[in-house]
């Protein structure tokens, strides 16, 4: 793979010459944190930022998502007729996305992007972005990626991986579409793969959180289904959807229609297993009627369900968004733990 | 502080041994800075769980609704007053509780363990207004102007009141923390997720998003105590507070009302008197 050095004082200007060909979005200061954002011409993505608050999951992923839309005045020859709302799939390029979120993407495109169903709004905007990742140098206290899969330099999901060397960016490209994005930018300087070995090294020691998961998928469903452990890992949980909406693995949406006059809209917007409406019927009855089911539900979908069926480790990628923002601090790698050191009631 | 947790273990000990109450509902030691995470403790093996200090911002009254057991709850001045509230309301009996007051010094923020949360600040009733037995003796009450924050935004024109709510809940993202740590909340089923009628949409539009925040705010008017729980669940740092602080000026200026300090008196909105003022009535 190429590897190539760019020199800090040219980076800006590499970045801003992109902007015909591709919308950038990164990092920028939002309030008290930083969030990815369309940046305007020549402004710079600010990599002075340790994770952004929200995860990049809303740029393949947007929180509410126009899908179809109809009319249902029957003067008009195409009444009820649903038709696909025309956006913006032109290319763009996410540009400081950190390894954890851009393996979050790779593992949310296993459920929208499968042999039986492919999700077209999410497919095409995925298809025009392009990945630019930013090596984590700097993790935070409460990231645990290198016990989920992940880690502060991977590379899974990205087109690019870039990393600060002193004066210089170290860019790897991974993939043709990260090629062609240096290639347009004008950088072409050789580089030294080695810097991501060291860089590789010392991240990682920095990573001081961690989970164990060696034991989940040995566990009878059922024997962590009905453990004990809920009601106390579940008491202080409000059932929001602070920790869903945070995490850039979780992928659940609803689909409503909302009609004014006689124009309508058929919109998907992010949903939550915490929320009670999640799984409520029409009859009223709900199968998930208490926020212990709720709250088992979010941590057996994470640590249990997905590692079984997909056999790829566990839907966390240690972010720990979901631990630092979660207002009664309900902490994944605890509920992880308790469930990979469960002992199971011998079989009577 | 840790004179607070020692008094609340010896009590709670006390309690949970003699049989008179099943489990105590308190705080554990977080996991990350400056949080504690809200607990149920049901042994006395588990006592050294319970701890107090100033990172305890949730109201624990949220955790009473509809409870059917006898339990102890560890209460700051506001979480009495919520406490109050869901015994009026018919959530829970006052028989249920062993009420443990905690006197309290003001919660800190989460973001800045040196600076006290906003309502904090303007806190009038620190001690409990309820009790069944203190923890420590009754700090002082100070007496501060609590609306200095709706006034400014009552000062401001039409245009920079607009402007100033759009960015206010720009950030929102519907989550629902404020609502769900917020002890009055506790609709079997929110308006926001009814759908038979569907009363506003459930996706990113500025305008639904702030119809729920209008809408919520009016259920709560006459029967916020300005816990702050909404405010510091609030994964966006939005200061929803100035919502539900107007309405309880409203309340206090018209009638003279402050909520839940007492278990017999309704709020405001929920009753009737013959001289209420009623000069909006044409
Ligand atoms: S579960 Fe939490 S730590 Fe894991 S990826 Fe989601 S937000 Fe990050
Ligand atoms: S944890 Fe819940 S919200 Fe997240 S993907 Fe699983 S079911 Fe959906
Ligand atoms: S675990 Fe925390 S963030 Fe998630 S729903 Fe419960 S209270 Fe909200
Ligand atoms: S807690 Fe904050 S982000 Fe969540 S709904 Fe309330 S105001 Fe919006
Ligand atoms: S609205 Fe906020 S301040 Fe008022 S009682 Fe509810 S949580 Fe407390």
């Amino acid at each position: 793979m190429k590897v190539i050095k760019i020199d800090k004082a040219k980076w800006a200007s590499g970045v801003s010459s992109l902007q015909g060909t591709y919308k950038i979005i990164g990092p920028a200061v939002d309030g008290d944190a930083h969030n990815f954002k369309e940046l305007a011409k020549g402004e710079e993505p600010d990599f002075n930022f340790l994770n952004t608050k929200l995860s990049p999951k809303s740029i393949v992923f947007p929180q509410s998502e126009k899908m179809l839309e109809y009319s249902v005045d029957e003067n008009k020859e195409d009444h009820h007729i649903m038709k696909e709302v025309k956006k913006d799939y032109s290319p763009r390029a996410v540009v400081g996305i950190r390894p954890c979120d851009a393996k979050a993407i790779n593992l949310v495109k296993m459920n929208f992007d499968t042999d039986d169903y492919k999700d077209p709004y999410w497919l095409k905007l995925y298809e025009a972005t392009t990945f630019v990742g930013l090596a984590c140098d700097k993790p935070c206290d409460s990231c645990f990626c290198t016990s989920t899969g992940c880690g502060p330099y991977n590379e899974e999901g990205l087109d690019i991986l870039l990393k600060e060397d002193g004066a210089s960016y170290v860019a790897k490209a991974l993939t043709e579409k990260g090629e062609t994005l240096l290639g347009a930018a004008g950088f072409s300087d050789a580089g030294d793969e080695a810097a991501f070995e060291a860089g590789k090294k010392d991240a990682e020691a920095k990573i001081t959180s961690s989970v164990q998961t060696d034991k989940l998928k040995d566990f009878s469903t059922l024997d962590l289904y009905n453990a004990d452990f809920w009601e106390d890992l579940s008491f202080a949980c409000l059932n929001c959807g602070t920790c869903t909406f945070a995490c850039p693995t979780c992928w659940c949406f609803d689909i409503q229609d909302e009609v004014k006059g006689k124009d309508g809209v058929r919109v998907r917007n992010w949903d939550s297993c915490m929320f009670p409406l999640f799984t409520m019927h029409t009859t009223g009855h709900n199968p998930r009627g208490t926020k212990e089911h709720r709250v088992r539900q979010r941590f057996m979908h994470k640590l249990k369900y997905f590692v079984d069926k997909y056999e790829k480790g566990i839907m966390c990628v240690g972010c720990g968004r979901c631990v630092n923002q979660c207002p009664v601090n309900i902490d994944i790698r605890k509920v992880c733990d308790v469930m990979n050191n469960h002992v199971p009631e011998p079989v009577k | 502080m840790e004179a607070y947790t020692e008094k609340i273990r010896e009590i709670s000990e006390r309690l949970l041994k003699d049989g008179t109450v099943e489990a105590v509902i308190g705080y554990r030691k977080g996991s990350v800075e400056n949080s504690n995470e809200p607990c149920i403790v049901r042994s006395s093996e588990k006592i050294n769980d319970l701890v107090w200090d100033s990172n305890c911002r949730i109201n624990l009254a949220n955790y009473l609704t509809n409870r059917k057991d006898k339990v102890a709850i560890i209460a700051k001045g506001c979480d009495s007053r919520n406490i109050n509230t869901q015994i009026i309301e018919n959530k829970i009996k006052r028989d249920q509780l062993f009420i443990i007051g905690v006197p309290c010094s003001g919660m800190t923020k989460k973001e800045d363990s040196s600076d006290l949360q906003e309502n904090c600040k303007v806190c009038h009733h620190k001690n409990p207004v309820v009790y069944d037995e203190l923890v420590a003796a009754e700090v002082e009450e100070t007496k501060v102007d609590r609306y200095e924050d709706v006034k400014k935004i009552e000062a401001m024109g039409v245009e920079e009141k607009w402007e100033f709510f759009k960015d206010l809940l720009e950030p929102c993202t519907r989550c629902y923390a404020c609502k769900n740590a917020c002890p009055l909340c506790y609709c079997p089923t929110c308006f926001v997720d009814e759908s038979k009628p569907q009363w506003v949409g459930k996706g990113m539009d500025p305008i639904d998003v702030r119809t729920y925040h209008f809408l919520r705010a009016y259920h709560c008017a006459g029967r916020c105590t300005d816990c702050g729980a909404c405010e510091s669940a609030c994964p966006q740092g939005i200061n929803m507070r100035h919502f539900t602080k107007k309405l309880e000026k409203e309340c206090f200026d018209q009638f003279a009302w402050e909520a839940g300090l007492n278990s017999e008196e309704r709020p405001p909105l929920d009753t009737f008197k013959l001289d209420d003022p009623q000069t909006f009535i044409k």
